[in-house]
This record gives C-alpha cells, structure tokens and sequence, in this order.
C-alpha cells in the first residue's frame, strides 16, 4: 500500500494568480480519432495544422499578429521534432515567431496553457497559438537495442566475408520491436503501466468493476447526447486526402451497456483485474489549440474573451497512486481561492480510466485521505457528478495524451457558457505520479 | 580584375586568368538571343579566340535567369528562308567558334535556360546548373513549329543521347537541375552557393568528357537509324500531323539522314530552320506566342497584391480553382456547405499537386493552403471572393446580397457565371460596380485562359485588379464584355450543335470528331461535348438561345433527361471506360458528307466575327488569342481571323455563303464580315 507522501508538508505558496490577467479568446479541437490497430489517417502535425488553420481563419487579426506558438506533444513522429515550430510555420504564422514543444506527459497540452498564461501574465507575450496534440497511432515502433547494434556491425563490415559472418549473426530476437505506445504508458521508475496505477486505485478506494463500468456507460450517454444536442461546436472536421473527412469524435459507442462491458476481460492485471479496455481511456489521435491573449491583445484586436485563466497548479504524487493527481492539484487551488467544491459550477476531470476519477472523488471523500495526503483538518465532501464532465471524457471521447489538457479547458468553458455559469476546473491525472488543475472563470 | 563592358555583354577577367562573359541584355528584363546579342558575342569570341584565357564561363547578370532563347518578335520578319538564313549562319558561326576555343567553357545556368539559350550552353563543354525551382532547360523550339536552329539537334544528341535530347526536342517540355543532370545535359547540379565553385571548378580542373552510353551510341549508327527514326515518327503522329506540323518531322530527317556528318547536319540544320520559320506553321505559332505575351501584358500591374483567396462552392470549377490558386502560392478559403464536396476536391487537389509537385514537402506545403471552409470564416479575410456556385441568377443574386457586407471594402468580388450577365447579378450590390466575371475553363490546370468580364457598370480598376490576379496565378487574362455566353462558349455553343445535327443526320459520331481532328481542334466536338457535360451544353446552349439563333437538337434533351450526361456519367454521345471514349468505328465504305468540316468550322468564324462587331472583345488579336486558349482552336492557323485572312475573306464568305443556301439561316454571314473585307 502506498506510503504517505509528503505533500501536507508542502508550502502552497500565497498563489499562482497570474499578474496580469490572461484571457482565452478563442479555441477548437479536431475530432477525436480512435486508434485502430494501425497508423490512423493524420500525423500529429496534420492534425494541428487542420485545427489551427481553421481556428486561425475564423481571427479578424493577421496570423503574423501572434506572438509565440506553444503546444504539448508527448511523442511527436521522426519527421515532428520541435512540432510547434513545425505547426507554426505551416500555419503561415512567420519565420519571425518563436515556437516551443511542452511535454508533461497526459497534461502537456494544460502545460502549454499554462506556459502560455505564465508568458502573457509576465508581459512577454500578448497573443499566444497555444495546445495540445497526439497522434496516439503513430508512435513509433522501435529497433531493440540488439538490432541497432546488429545494423551497425553490418555497415561496419568491409569485406564481403566480414559481411556473411554479420548477416549469419541474425537472429530471430533481432526484429522484435519496441511499441513505443505501451512503453510511453509505462511508468519507467516504478515499471506499473498506466492501468496497472487505475488498479491500485480501485483496490485502495473498493472500485467495483460495476461502478467502473456503469461510469464507462454513463461517459458514452453523454457524450451521443452532446453529439445529438449540437453541443460539440468546438469539433472542427478534418479532410484527409482519400476523399474523407472525420466531423465527429469516432470512437463513441451508442449501443454502451454495463452488460456488454461486463464482458470484456481485464488487460492490465490479468486475470483477476477490474480495469478493461472498456472502462479506460481510449488511444486516440487528436489535436486542441487555443488563442489566449493579453488585455492589451483583447483590446487592440477587439477579442471576444471567452474566458479567464485565474489560477493553476501542479503537484507531485507517488508514481503508483498517479490516477489522484487531480486530488492533490485541485485541492491548493481550493484552499488558496477559499472554496468548497460547490462554488466551483463545473468540472472535467479527464477520464484516463473510470476508476480514476472515481477514486479522485472517493479520495476527497475519505477522511484517512484528506487529513493524511492532502493536510487537511476534515474531508472536502462530495463533488456533484451532474457538473462532472457532462459531455463524457476520455473513456467515450478517447485521450490523445498531448491534446486532452487543452481539449478540457476549452471544454469547461463551453459549458459554463452553455449553462451561463462561471467557474470551471479543468485537471488531469499524469503518469510519472502528478497532477495538473486550471481555474478559469468566464468575464 | 579588369572589365570590358559592351551594350549587352560584360567581360571581366579574374585573378585565377578566366574570363567571365555577363550577358545583360539591354533595356529588358530577360536575356534573349537576339541578333545584336549574337553580333557582340562573334567580335567577344574573335578576340578570345585570338589570346585565350585560362577558361571561359558564360553566365547571366538577370535575375529572371540564363537565356530564354531567340528574340522570337525578330522571327515575324522572316519573310523569306534567305532573310532566316543570315541570322542562322550567323549564329552557327559564332557559336562553332565557342566550340573551337582551346580552353575549358563553361555555362552557368541559373533560371531560364531555353531554345538558343540552351544551345549556346551546349556549344560550351560544360555546363553547371542551379538545382533550384527557378532553373528549367529545354529546347521548346518545336511549340514554335521549328526545331532548334542553332546547332542544338546536332549537340544536344551529342551529349544526352538521341532519346534524351528528342524526348526535349519533339515535346519541347522543360527540365529541372537534376533530371538535366540525369539525362546528362549538364555536368552539375548545385546548391546556387556552390554554383560559381563548380563552374569554376570545371576551368581549374576540367574532368574528361563521359563518352555516351553504348547503347545510345549504337543507336546513333546508320543502320539502325532509320528504324529508330520510324519509332520517333509514329510518337510524334499521334500527337502532331506532319501535314500541321512539319517540323518535328523534318528534326527526326535530319538526324537519320545526316548524323554521321557533323559539319553536314549542321548546314542541313541551318537550311531546315530557315525554311520553317518563314512557313505558315512557325508564323502562325509565333503570332500565337506573341499573342500571349499580349495577354500576360494585360495583367501586369504594379499595385495590387492579394493574398487570400476565398471560393464558394465546391463543385467541379470552384474546387479546381481553389486547388490550383492554392499551388500558385495563395491561401485559400474554399466554401462550402457540404463537407463531402469539401473532401472531394481535397482529395483531387492532393493527386494534382502530387502530379505536378516533385518535392514532398512542397505538396504538404501547398495542402496546407488550401482551407476547407464549410462556415464561410475566410470570407472576410480574403482579397479575392470568387463565386461558383450553380448557374442560377437568384441564387448568386441571393448569396451576393449576403456577402456583401462581410468582405473587406477592397477586395475583388468576381463570379465565374459562363453565361449570366453581370447587370443581372450586380443589381443586388450596395457597389454594383465592384462586381467582375472571372471565368475559368474546365479544367482549371490545362486551360490557361480566364475571361475577365466587365459590363459597363463595372469598375475598371477592378478589372484591372481581376486582370493582375489572373497573371499573378499564371494564367491569361483576356478581357471580354458581358454579353451572352462572353466570347469562348458563344463560340463554341454553334459548333458543338452543328456537331449534334451531324449526329442526328447519322453521321457516325467517331467522323465527326475525325473531321475536327484533321482541321486541327485538339478534341473532336462531340467528345468535347461530353467531356463538358452535357447538361452544361444544354443548359448554356439554352441561356444562349435567347439572344442568338441556336437550335438545339432535340436528341441533346433527350440525353440529359435521361441522365446521360457525358464523361461524368459515364455514357453520354459515347460511353466511357476508364475515363476513355469509346468511339464505334467508321462502317467502312462510309463515305462523310464532304462539307462536314466546312459546316463545323464555318459556325465557329462566323461567331468569331459576329463576337468581333458586336465588340465582345476589343480586337481582332484578342479574338484570335482567346479563341485559342479558351477552345484549343488549332494553333498552327493562328486564330479564326488569322486563318480567314490567310485563306482570304472572299473566298471564305463565299464558302460561308454557300453553306447558307444549304442549310439556311444558322450560317447567315454575320454582318460584321462586311468592315471584316474592308480591314484586309
């Protein structure tokens, strides 16, 4: 079982409020599209460029106007490396602007955010191109070490006989290949993948799989009632170059049911485990961008502010307790804004595995928890799942690791403003054992 | 360093002992080889010859490249072959000289390297090239309807081989650094910053010369020869009748005749180019180049520099000109509704530019600027609105209105309508005036013209601006006025039906276009017809039907109605297969009427000259040059007008009237043939 961590111990800190205020102007996200076995119809930087470019048309500024491009990638392709710089010159932006690549793991996309909101709130930037993105089925597939070492005794060998006695070296174990995908969602410090974490979760907090797989169920109802209600408005579609275009998030399942799932088998503690294929994130490829600006930016443009970024966070956990990431971020936030999970109106805690987010809410719950692992005097209570990623999540819409951090504040915002609320949390669970949470208000 | 400066020619001669020859031709933007060019460069080389340097490289102080070839206006004065002849022997001597120097020579070419460009480079020993986008080499002399005259048959075969260099010559394609440097027309390709290296690397250090292949040599012995000539004969045929087009006949004689002597088919170069170019062929392509240097004029402007294009609608002709502005540099927005239209055209743009875009990278590069647009957002950002949506008055009339207040107060407003005049669209506009008719062809990337039309009400600074945005996406701006069906489907609309009511007198369909063929139209009428789509030929032929006497045969509806709609539905006069007509074959024995090229042919100049008076363009030239870019009307005759006043305008109105006893009142001379006689 997971040892205290020391996190009561930690000094917060007076705030992370930014200096100047940091405005969300504008954003859109690619649909999200479910990995299928082999590489999907985009790499990641078509998959930004398709976002961006239509984000960017719809701006009355010159594309030239902005002043430094930032997105989160995990693993970006061989031909991706800086891919910001890449999306930020094929966009047209200018040779002239700056560009980064964050990476944070599952929050890169949040990370470029807050990087974004950090350089704004600073006075160096005023108008940052700013997101996530991940072509989950494209990562790359890998030579062991065995092989590369194999292929460079090959060019090595001069002679035609050095050559024969390399090649009578080949062996089968030679072409077995690293899945650059599971090792990516596998914690290189503890060695437990991802699911592997949810497990624990589930076990420390008495997760059922019913529960798991009623909150799966639960994720696709709402996200085919936002498709059907017109609520996905932020989706702009992508053309790929057969002849087809993807307008809609695929990898959402209408005919979901506990039964169906129930009968899935466990794929990370197999065979006894709770956490399938069903009730976890799906693989995805998928991009968010969006344009946050200064004051100064708002008004020389004549911006429509769509929302505030108030405050953010980032906390470390143990690697195997990954999952309550959200937990330890959100909860700084709380206690430095002085509010009870009530006052804030809604939420999207990205669902890397049902039992995840389950637990985060079970965590704020539990007594043992808050006083020990979060410091507290008493439990934070009980969030409302009726403001809790009310469009579905990970599990229906899927988690392109580099783009959900982005994908969820845009999101947030388009819900409060859908219900003419105000606050919103967006925060993700990141592996290597963190958590990320954004505050942001509508003006 | 010292330097030498002549009206066209710069010498300088360095530390190392080699003289550079800068061409910068006078007063112009490009080099041409003119006859004073040629003049100065015999007196450069005759000094050269007589103390020669350590090397010599040839290069050009323009920024728009080497050489583009000959002064092709200096070719309208070769009356007679002697006239040609001077200028030939003339340039075949300076540039022997150029051969015979002692010391290494050397080309450096960057940009344009073309026609007598390309063979003063061949003349040198060696050539080094910009591997850059701006570098094509070529001897395109055969779209002049000659052959390269100074020297370049004999060296070009020399030094690529027979099929590299007739593969240049008889299709007068262009070539890039590297496919040159494949085919072993120059000895480098590089980097522009290693371009003076190279070139002087070939003086300090000239490499033996690469012996052709031996397979090309054996190719170039007598005997096999002829054998390969016949082989190059019939490529040639199915594209180019010798009877249109000799000179690539006469190209492929000189070899098989005379390769063995190299003296020998230099002089027989010579007397061959000199007799083509006074020919009818040459001076009617000349007159058909100039007249599209005439055009591009039209579209030179100095003040307007759009960046963004937005298009609405994606069908067939919105689609194509979104694609092909996105690979000619714009951005662009293209609009539409329907998301699986917006799919298609990216789908059909990508194998566009996959086909005419090398470099990978470059292809991602020109997608990117292509935006499918189904919200209509680029409309405000764009410089340039160009409407194509279904030919409907009201609808456009409809979208217009809404438009208006969205785009930016400067930017182009054009339609692409084929047959709507513009005061029945603008009438909408809260600016009438700033509406203009760009009209492309089908399809956008083969068919260079566009018809900029302007009603009276339009602004002519606008049709200014439509007339520089049209050259600025390399296509030719012809200005026409808004009269029904403007000048090129007025044109065509009678000929396509004369073509119907052939059909329907059963004429066999594959005659038809025999006929046409054989005058020199690139398609026959009644492929052409259903490569249109026959519902467009109706529809069009119909709008026309109100202002001009068009009968429109009665099997046309009949087809349309019943879903055949030609090449896009598979069947229409012929059924396709694989994108191909199937043409029946002529019942042999089948005797055509024997006015049936007279009747297709006739339609169209009686148009042309009824399109003259009513001044749908403002020449004759214009005419011509439309009627040619906008149809494929045989080039080699230069133009309906340029074609009646060759065969004489008597004896053509006297054919015209003729066919009207006949027929009747659809080939009643238009009253513009009357001042048309008084011109010539």
């Amino acid at each position: 079982m997971a040892g205290a961590t020391n996190s009561q111990h930690r000094n917060f800190g007076t705030g992370s409020q930014p200096a100047r205020p940091v405005y969300i102007v504008d954003g859109a996200r690619t649909p999200f599209l479910k990995a299928r076995g082999k590489p999907g119809p985009f790499p990641a930087a078509e998959l930004a460029v398709g976002c961006g470019r239509q984000l960017l048309t719809r701006q009355t500024f010159d594309p030239s106007a902005i002043d430094e491009v930032i997105v989160g990638c995990v693993m970006p392709g061989p031909d991706e490396a800086n891919i910001a710089r890449v999306l930020a010159l094929r966009l047209g932006i200018g040779n002239d602007v700056p560009a980064y690549t964050v990476q944070r793991n599952c929050a890169s996309g949040m990370q470029a955010l807050d990087n974004a909101a950090m350089e704004i709130a600073a006075n160096r930037a005023h108008l940052i191109l700013a997101g996530g993105v991940e072509s989950m089925s494209h990562c790359p597939v890998l030579y062991n070490n065995e092989m590369v070492n194999w292929l460079a005794a090959l060019a090595g060998a001069k002679s035609l006989g050095q050559r024969l006695r390399v090649f009578s070296q080949l062996r089968l174990k030679h072409f077995k290949p690293i899945i650059g995908l599971l090792r990516g969602l596998t914690d290189p410090v503890v060695g437990l993948s991802m699911g592997q974490t949810a497990e624990n979760l589930a076990y420390r907090f008495n997760i059922s799989r019913q529960q798991m797989d009623e909150f799966a169920v639960r994720s696709h109802q709402r996200l085919a009632a936002a498709q059907d209600q017109g609520h996905l408005n932020e989706i702009e579609p992508l053309y790929d170059y057969s002849g087809k275009f993807y307008d809609n998030d695929d990898g959402l399942r209408r005919d979901s049911s506990v039964e169906a799932l129930g009968k899935l088998k466990p794929v990370f503690d197999r065979p006894f485990g709770a956490v399938t294929a069903g009730n976890s994130a799906q693989v995805t490829d998928g991009s968010a961008l969006l344009l946050l600006a200064s004051e100064h930016a708002v008004q020389e443009y004549k911006l429509p502010v769509i929302g505030q970024i108030k405050d953010s966070q980032w906390s470390g956990l143990e690697p195997a307790q990954m999952g309550l990431g959200p937990v330890h971020a959100i909860t700084p936030i709380l206690q430095r804004q002085q509010f009870q999970l009530k006052d804030v109106d809604y939420w999207e805690i990205n669902e890397a595995f049902a039992a995840q987010v389950l637990g985060c809410l079970a965590a704020w719950e539990d007594d043992d928890y808050c006083k020990n692992e979060l410091g507290l005097d008493t439990t934070l209570g009980t969030l409302d799942q009726q403001r809790l990623n009310v469009d579905g999540g990970g599990v229906s819409i899927g988690h392109p690791v580099g783009a959900s951090g982005a994908r969820i504040v845009l999101h947030v915002l388009d819900v409060l403003k859908r219900n003419n609320a105000k606050r919103g949390i967006a925060s993700l669970c990141i592996g290597g054992g963190q958590g990320g949470a954004m505050l942001v208000e509508r003006v | 360093m010292t330097i030498t400066t002549y009206n066209h020619w710069k010498i300088t001669r360095d530390t190392d002992g080699i003289t550079w020859l800068h061409l910068d031709k006078a007063d112009t933007n490009t080099n041409v080889l003119s006859n004073d060019v040629v003049i100065e460069l015999g007196a450069i080389v005759e000094t050269l010859t007589q103390t020669p340097p350590k090397g010599v490289v040839i290069l050009s102080d323009k920024a728009s490249g080497f050489i583009a070839g000959a002064d092709i206006k200096e070719f309208t004065g070769y009356t007679t072959k002697e006239i040609a002849l001077v200028a030939v022997r003339r340039a075949h001597q300076v540039f022997n000289r150029i051969e015979d120097l002692p010391c290494p020579t050397v080309a450096m070419i960057s940009g344009f390297c073309l026609g007598g460009g390309m063979e003063l480079a061949l003349a040198c020993k060696y050539r080094v090239a910009e591997d850059g986008p701006k570098t094509k080499l070529g001897l395109p002399e055969v779209k002049l309807g000659i052959h390269p005259g100074y020297g370049g048959t004999v060296r070009s075969i020399r030094t690529a081989g027979v099929f590299a260099a007739m593969d240049l010559m008889l299709t007068g394609r262009t070539v890039d650094a590297r496919a040159a440097k494949r085919m072993g027309l120059v000895d480098h390709a590089v980097p522009l910053r290693q371009l003076r290296v190279a070139a002087r690397a070939m003086v300090i250090t000239p490499p033996a010369k690469r012996p052709l292949a031996v397979w090309l040599r054996l190719v170039n012995y007598r005997l096999l020869r002829p054998w390969v000539a016949n082989i190059l004969r019939k490529k040639v045929a199915a594209r180019a009748p010798q009877d249109h087009y000799p000179a690539p006949y006469a190209l492929i004689d000189l070899w098989q005749k005379y390769y063995d002597d190299p003296f020998l088919m230099l002089d027989q170069e010579a007397q061959s180019i000199a007799q083509l170019s006074c020919g009818h062929t040459a001076q009617s392509l000349v007159r058909v180049f100039l007249l599209q240097e005439q055009l591009k004029a039209l579209g030179r402007s100095e003040d307007f520099h759009p960046h963004h294009v937005h298009v609405i609608g994606a069908g067939v002709m919105g689609g194509d000109i979104a694609g092909w502005c996105a690979l000619r540099g714009f951005t662009v927005t293209l609009q539409d509704q329907k998301k699986e239209a917006l799919a298609n055209v990216i789908k059909r743009t990508h194998g566009l530019f996959k086909k005419v875009i090398k470099d990978r990278l470059l292809v991602t590069r020109a997608m990117d600027r292509l935006v499918p647009d189904p919200k209509g957002n680029g409309l405000k950002r764009a410089d340039v609105v160009i409407e194509a949506i279904f030919e409907d008055a009201e609808v456009k009339r409809t979208l217009f209105k809404s438009i208006e207040p969205q785009i930016k107060p400067q930017a182009i407003l054009a339609t692409n309508t084929s047959s709507i005049p513009l005061d029945e669209l603008n009438t909408v506009l809260t600016k009438p005036s700033r509406l203009v008719g760009l009209h492309f062809f089908n399809p956008v990337s083969k068919m260079p013209l566009v018809e900029i039309v302007q009603s009276p009400t339009t602004d002519k600074t606008v049709a200014q601006q439509a007339a520089a945005f049209t050259k600025q996406i390399d296509r030719l701006p012809l200005p026409v006025s808004s009269k029904p069906g403007f000048l090129v489907n007025r044109i065509l609309m009678p000929y396509l039906m004369e073509a119907m009511l052939l059909a329907e007198e059963a004429v066999p369909l594959a005659s038809i276009d025999a006929a046409a063929l054989k005058f020199g139209m690139p398609m026959g009428p009644i492929e052409l017809a259903d490569t249109v789509g026959l519902d467009i030929c109706l529809h069009v032929a119909e709008n026309l039907g109100k202002s001009m006497n068009i009968e429109v045969p009665a099997r046309l509806r009949q087809m349309v109605q019943a879903g055949h709609l030609g090449r896009k539905s598979g069947r229409g006069f012929y059924e396709f297969k694989n994108d191909k007509a199937l043409k029946p074959a002529i019942p042999s024995g089948y005797h055509q009427p024997d006015d049936m090229e007279h009747r297709l042919i006739f339609r169209m100049l009686n148009e042309a000259v009824a399109c003259w008076r009513d001044t749908v363009v403002e020449s004759i030239d214009h005419a011509d040059a439309g009627i040619i870019f906008g149809t494929g009307f045989a080039p080699f005759r230069g133009g309906p007008f340029h074609y009646i006043f060759h065969m004489g305008v008597k004896p053509m109105l006297q054919l015209l009237e003729q066919l009207q006893q006949r027929y009747g009142a659809r080939f009643t001379p238009d009253r513009g043939w009357a001042t048309l006689d008084s011109k010539k």
